[in-house]
């Protein structure tokens, strides 16, 4: 039986949209030095958030705008704690998942049952998101790569302290990152509610913000890598329950850790290749995870 | 006050009920315990629409609570008991997980009764219930042999159990029986609810080929994406009626309400006993949801012709000649399933091509 | 304007305070959403805070603290080491995971057999699972300097589908008509791990948790690894003058946090769980993160804290059962507990002073 590779490539690109959202959202966040680890709670904000307006409006666009608030909103409270507090950060991530998830299921209640608008169909019969998170890939990776501000937000995740003596607002750019991040991720939850799903029930990311973290490793914080880690990932989902419907037997369970091993293999390499000095390949940003305090 | 009650001494209730100031403490307290939360449109949605009928029949004779999303195993265990202490007299647990947490619990509360869904073990004080799903599957799978244009129609499954292989071998003989050139295709999805992967597994079945699905998981997700590619489908569990008239053509409903008022006024009047019941269509448990225009009147009226016959017990959707997936025997001409035989069900008729999971 | 000044030494009364502000703010914000929400705040607060440890069902509830504790602090204390060096597991979860199903391996290996050596095999199983599985993200690191935080994290999930595998394949029930899940270990007394005392929600996993407390206190208060470890995390560059190999202090922590982890999970497959379900895991790994920062990483503190999360979670049913609250109220508590925590943290680790 032959699978065609188109069908699965453009239902791969809807299973990827969420978590290459959140997962670019996340590079950005952690090339400025930060690990958030509460991915899952933003991207649950968004989709409950973006789900509500995009309902009461009618208006998707208006939805994934609400998400993209909804999801800084929340990224607001990490970057309080982390920025301002110097809290442990993995620590913080964590307790800003359990509290979006908590926080959603709460406040959700009044939304179960209820239907989205439909999405505008763009070009080729796919969603205008799909064609956004695609376009991001390029402007992530031309702001980090090209733009000065880009520069500085690199300077920064590479070494704080280096970064301050020059002069940069570590501070600020840390916190303009961590809104980012929070607003790409809440862009992605909103898409599972708004245009996967259609609907909103508590707990429905069901992990994909951690998918979304280990795609950043797994891209070595390079934009590109994310899309190619978001489409890997949705791509063994989608061809995973493809090959079933085709009447292939499947070993799903073994199938679906693939990409985490693949990720932890990808982590490997480039841990090694920046160990034993040899160029090529970006490895884990300096400062990443580490608090910044200024003393002067 | 609460407190008084969940003393729970048995010399303060004797006395309590003989004043009648303290009429509300012989009101009867049910307990549930749920799986998932009672949003999620489905399953336990459906059990909590029960326990509210419950409440509507009984009045003031009953106080119903509930604990919802509570995982399998130990914390199953510290919840039915904390129901139990807190005085509740009947508990309704609704998921196969909870099984042995129930059995555990029962032992130490012989006064109390339980019912607990879709398991196999009982005791004194523990019956089982459980819904023959399989019933109304063969309608769907009517309708569905004889909507379908590209002669494919799909399942998505969440996990390889009887229950579940019951409801796929069900539509797919029915289905083939209106329609010879009928093909089944079979995701599973590994999940009871996980919106996002039903999505995905719907669209799978769509791209190959699939235009009309029927699903055993809880979200309406299959339903959207039906929708997109013009596709049929039918609700599950609870109506789905947001989706009428197409791509919900119709559905299959868990109704456990006739059940769930018919064992608390059993508890009231003293005559509960513990049994192991499996309830379909003909006892109001298995509902056929309206079957909306988007099906042709006659393939309405065949499909509501083979739920009466069912309900009657003319006809039982596993009549033999029936062979496995293997071309082995399994029923001969005019023979039917035993409950044994389904209750363990694991392999696919003849004619399915799709692989067993292992 | 105010500037912050790190403290040289965190005071006590710091130390100790800001977990207890930290648990009022809660309740105060907590309250008002439960206002907001239209529940009486006051009887929600004394039914998840108090009712557990005093009110009427108090006699079956204080003991269910113990079940719901145990794995909890024993996850926490090796956590706490690690954590202390700067050596960041978070994939407890994933070792805890592992840990019970080697152990479960082992009983599922042996059933029928009744034999003394079962549980004691077992356990040994359990803690030699969750160990080598803590020392992957170790080696990785050591090897090749791939960052622990990620690869233990990654973990998490490869373990969870292993789980899911053995639920449905290797480790089904032959007699449970083909649901998935293992036998239920509670069934089969050589490998089963009862209350030691009925009603007192002790099990071994209890005593194991008590013994790791009182280890921890020794080695980070008594032993010169405390002090390395100490130094490893205050100062890794001084610590490498002092003589701590840092490889070896990466192996060590990661090792015989993953090894409590494994024993957690083992404990609790063949106690309270029963047997090896798809959805086994059930997040003690990441709540045990939350424990070790709220009880300071510290044996004292960890006791504490593990014993105050276990309230949360069964206040918060005895909440749902007699208030009709949803079930999501316990993780927002616990993540405003936890974020107030981390916030006021500050106070103990800066002086804020103000800005001439």
């Amino acid at each position: 039986m032959m699978i065609d590779p188109l069908s699965v490539f453009i239902l791969l690109l809807g299973a990827a949209t969420p978590i290459l959202f959140a997962g670019l959202g996340e590079l950005v966040v952690e090339r400025a030095g930060v690990l958030n680890l509460g991915v899952e709670g933003m991207m649950i904000g968004g989709a409950l958030a973006g789900f509500a307006v995009a309902h009461a409006s009618g208006s998707t666009a208006l939805g994934f705008l609400a998400a993209a608030i909804a999801g800084a909103a929340l990224s607001m409270i990490f970057a309080v704690l982390t920025q301002f507090l110097l809290s442990n950060q993995v620590a913080t991530g964590l307790a800003l998942t359990l509290f979006g998830l908590g926080l959603t299921a709460m406040f959700g209640k009044p939304y179960e049952g209820m239907k989205a608008p439909a999405m505008m169909p763009g070009p080729l019969g796919l969603n205008w998101m799909i064609w956004l998170g695609i376009a991001l890939v390029p402007l992530v990776w031309w702001f980090l790569a090209r733009a000065q501000p880009g520069l500085i937000l690199r300077a920064v995740g590479e070494n704080h302290d280096a970064a301050h003596g020059l002069g940069y607002p570590v501070r600020r750019v840390r916190i303009l990152a961590i809104g980012f991040g929070g607003a790409l991720a809440g862009m992605g939850g909103a898409y599972i509610s708004i245009a996967t799903v259609l609907q909103w029930t508590e707990g429905m990311t069901a992990g994909a913000g951690w998918i979304a973290l280990a795609i950043v490793v797994f891209a070595q914080w390079n934009p590109w890598g994310v899309l190619a880690g978001a489409w890997l990932f949705g791509g063994v989902t989608v061809l995973q329950l493809r090959l079933q419907a085709a009447g292939v037997a499947v070993p799903v369970q073994l199938l679906s850790m693939a990409p985490y091993l693949a990720t932890i293999i990808v982590l490997v390499l480039i841990s090694a290749r920046q160990k034993f000095g040899r160029s090529g390949g970006a490895a884990a940003p300096g400062s990443l995870g580490r608090p910044f305090h200024a003393l002067r | 006050m609460n407190r008084r009650t969940l003393l729970g001494s048995a010399a303060a209730l004797v006395a309590a009920s003989a004043l009648p100031a303290f009429a509300q403490d012989e009101k009867l307290k049910v307990g549930f315990i749920y799986v998932g939360p009672v949003g999620d449109g489905g399953w336990t949605y459906q059990h909590d629409l029960a326990r509210q009928a419950v409440e509507k029949e009984y009045g003031d004779r009953v106080q119903t609570t509930f604990i919802e999303s509570v995982p399998e195993g130990a914390d199953a265990e510290r919840a039915i008991t904390q129901l139990a202490l807190s005085g509740h007299k009947l508990i309704f647990t609704t998921s196969f997980g909870f099984m042995d947490a129930t059995i555990n619990v029962a032992k130490k509360f012989p006064d109390v009764k339980f019912e607990h869904a879709t398991g196999y073990k009982t005791a004194e004080n523990v019956a089982t219930y459980d819904a023959r799903f399989y019933e109304g599957r063969a309608v769907m799978g009517t309708i569905a042999g004889r909507m379908t244009k590209s002669n494919k129609i799909g399942y998505i499954g969440s996990f390889p159990i009887p229950e579940v292989v019951q409801g796929i071998n069900s539509s797919y003989i029915h289905a083939k029986k209106v329609n010879p050139d009928v093909e089944m295709k079979v995701v599973w999805a590994y999940s009871w609810f996980d919106p996002a992967k039903e999505a995905d597994a719907a669209a799978a079945l769509i791209a190959e080929g699939v235009d009309v699905i029927l699903q055993h998981t809880d979200s309406t997700a299959p339903l959207a994406k039906a929708q997109e590619a013009g596709a049929i489908g039918f609700g599950q569990a609870s109506d789905m009626a947001a989706f009428k008239p197409t791509p919900r053509v119709s559905s299959i409903i868990d109704n456990w309400a006739p059940y769930y008022v018919k064992r608390v006024g059993e508890v009231l009047d003293g005559s509960w006993t513990s049994h192991s019941v499996w309830l379909g269509i003909g006892d109001g448990e298995v509902e056929i949801g309206e079957i909306t225009e988007a099906v042709p009147a006659e393939v309405k009226e065949e499909a509501l012709a083979l739920k009466d016959r069912i309900a009657s017990g003319e006809y039982h959707p596993f009549t033999g000649p029936l062979k496995k997936q293997d071309g082995s025997d399994w029923l001969a001409e005019g023979q039917t399933a035993s409950d044994q035989d389904l209750s363990s069900m694991n392999f696919y008729v003849e004619g399915i091509t799709a692989p067993m999971p292992k | 304007m105010f500037r912050l000044e790190p403290r040289t030494s965190a005071p006590l009364v710091w130390q100790v305070a800001t977990p207890v502000l930290a648990v009022l703010a809660t309740m105060i914000v907590g309250g008002a959403l439960f206002a907001a929400m239209g529940f009486d705040p006051l009887a929600a607060i004394r039914t998840i805070f108090w009712d557990p440890l005093f009110g009427p069902a108090a006699g079956y509830s204080r003991p269910q603290l113990l079940v719901k504790a145990g794995p909890l602090i024993l996850i926490a204390c090796g956590l706490a080491l690690g954590f202390r060096a700067g050596i960041w597991n978070i994939g407890a979860e994933g070792q805890y995971i592992i840990g019970a199903i080697c152990g479960a391996a082992v009983a599922l290996t042996a059933y029928p057999l009744d034999a003394f050596w079962i549980f004691p095999a077992m356990i040994l199983a359990g803690a030699l699972g969750g160990w080598a599985w803590g020392m992957v993200p170790a080696l990785l690191r050591n090897w090749f300097g791939a960052s622990e935080i990620l690869v233990s994290l990654m973990l998490v999930y490869v373990a969870q589908k292993i789980a899911a595998w053995m639920a449905f394949g290797p480790m089904k029930n032959p007699e449970g008509f083909n649901f998935p899940g293992s036998r239920n270990l509670q069934q089969y007394d050589a490998a089963s791990n009862p209350e030691l005392i009925a009603n007192s929600g002790l099990h071994w996993g209890g005593v194991a948790a008590v013994l790791a407390l009182a280890a921890t206190w020794f080695v980070m208060s008594r032993h010169v690894l405390g002090f390395h470890i100490r130094t490893a995390g205050a100062a890794p560059r001084a610590a490498r003058f002092a003589g701590v190999r840092p490889e070896r202090l990466v192996a060590l922590c990661l090792g015989v946090s993953g090894a409590l982890a494994g024993l957690a999970g083992l404990f609790e497959v063949a106690g309270p769980a029963g047997q090896i379900t798809e959805s086994f895991g059930s997040g003690y790994g990441f709540t045990a993160i939350i424990v070790a920062f709220l009880g300071r990483l510290h044996p004292l503190g960890i006791l504490l804290a593990g014993l105050l999360m276990a309230l949360t979670y069964i206040g918060g049913e005895l909440a749902q059962m007699m208030l009709n609250l949803p079930a999501a109220t316990v993780q927002v508590f616990q993540g405003m507990l936890l974020f107030f925590l981390l916030g006021f943290d500050i106070l103990t680790r800066y002086r804020i002073r103000r800005r001439a």
